[in-house]
């Protein structure tokens, strides 16, 4: 496998939904490419520490990665905790400015010289849904959705943020997505997850789902006692295997 | 899980946050995710005037006992004062 020992990281500011510009953090591999690319969705705790190691390890492994601050508009500049209730308190990320972004990003990636125009997009636990609805809605490449709730299922009544369930979107699926999922999760429930696995193989889509033993919400995260190491291991591999193959012509680890 | 929930209520009074004390505007109560305290899941009370920005917020972040547990101190407290001593009107 190729070694990506020198990088660059830094704060940018690139186009987001209707133009907007909004904050992103950016890693890339400094060679001259050319090379696949990666967007980033943080969970819904924001934009913060553990998400950007996140989006560093991506370029660690070769890769353009950028991860859109969400909650740009709302807090600019606020530190990640205060932008992250500010956003919840506001309604939470619309799903359309949620697309417009991640779009924005997508295409930033896409513009630089040394990207292979191939772009995918990954997200965990808020952001597992926002991966899979940004794959319905724009062109990608390769999609993974870590542990992402109410892609089925309907939101309880009354529910104060503006969430929907994406099944019904399906059929728009642009590209091969990976799901991540723990046996222990109730949201999404392995059942929801079962189901969206018909829904997928009745459309003819191409996905891959693994469903994680004494794992639960949110295993990827380190520094939270959901921390599963065995799953994260595994987890890991298979989505540096899963870029690697739809993203990158290098073959898979 | 993300569970989304989210309660929102107006309020009055004032809260200390990391510049001093400021006047509060609203509370956001949620079931979810903590930023600090070592649990997956947490009761988390935003204390907080939007006007002032973001950072003007007083957070916690409490198991679903003790939680519990303090809203009966604060029925035991408002019980054992003469009734509408802390009423704003």
């Amino acid at each position: 496998m190729p070694v990506f020992d020198t990088m660059l990281a830094e704060t940018i500011s690139f186009a987001g939904h209707g133009g907007d510009w909004i904050e992103g953090y950016f890693a890339r591999p400094l060679g001259p490419g050319p090379y696949g690319a990666v967007v980033v969705i943080h969970h819904m705790p924001g934009y913060d520490e553990a998400t950007k190691e996140i989006t560093r390890r991506f370029a660690a492994r070769g890769y353009l990665a950028l991860c859109p601050n969400l909650y740009h508009r709302e807090a600019p500049g606020a530190s990640p905790d205060d932008a992250a209730a500010t956003a919840r308190a506001a309604g939470g990320v619309p799903d359309e400015r949620l697309v417009g972004d991640v779009g924005g990003a997508a295409e930033q990636l896409r513009s630089l010289t040394s990207s292979n125009g191939k772009v995918g997009v990954i997200g965990y636990c808020s952001g597992g849904r926002q991966a899979f609805l940004a794959a319905c809605s724009l062109p990608l490449e390769a999609a993974v959705d870590c542990y992402g709730a109410f892609v089925v299922g309907e939101p309880p009544e009354s529910f104060p943020l503006a969430v929907t369930p994406l099944l019904g979107i399906a059929d728009r699926l642009s590209c091969p997505l990976l799901g991540l999922f723990g046996a222990e999760d109730r949201y999404p429930s392995p059942e929801q997850t079962a189901e969206l696995e018909r829904t997928l193989s009745d459309l003819g889509k191409t996905f891959e789902f693994h469903t994680y033993d004494d794992a639960g919400h949110a295993f990827f995260s380190v520094d939270r006692p959901s921390y599963r190491p065995a799953a994260a291991v595994d987890g890991w591999q298979r989505v540096f295997a899963w870029f690697d193959r739809h993203l990158t012509d290098r073959p898979a680890a | 899980m993300c569970t989304y929930l989210t309660e929102k209520v107006a309020i009055t009074g004032s809260g200390k946050g990391r510049d001093g004390w400021f006047t509060l505007s609203q509370a956001v109560v949620y079931v979810d995710h903590p930023q600090h305290a070592p649990y997956e899941h947490t009761v988390n009370i935003d204390f907080a005037n939007p006007s002032m920005g973001p950072a003007a917020r007083v957070a916690v972040e409490l198991t679903e006992e003790d939680a519990l547990a303090l809203m009966e101190a604060i029925r035991a407290a408002l019980a054992a004062a003469p009734p509408g001593l802390a009423s704003a009107r």
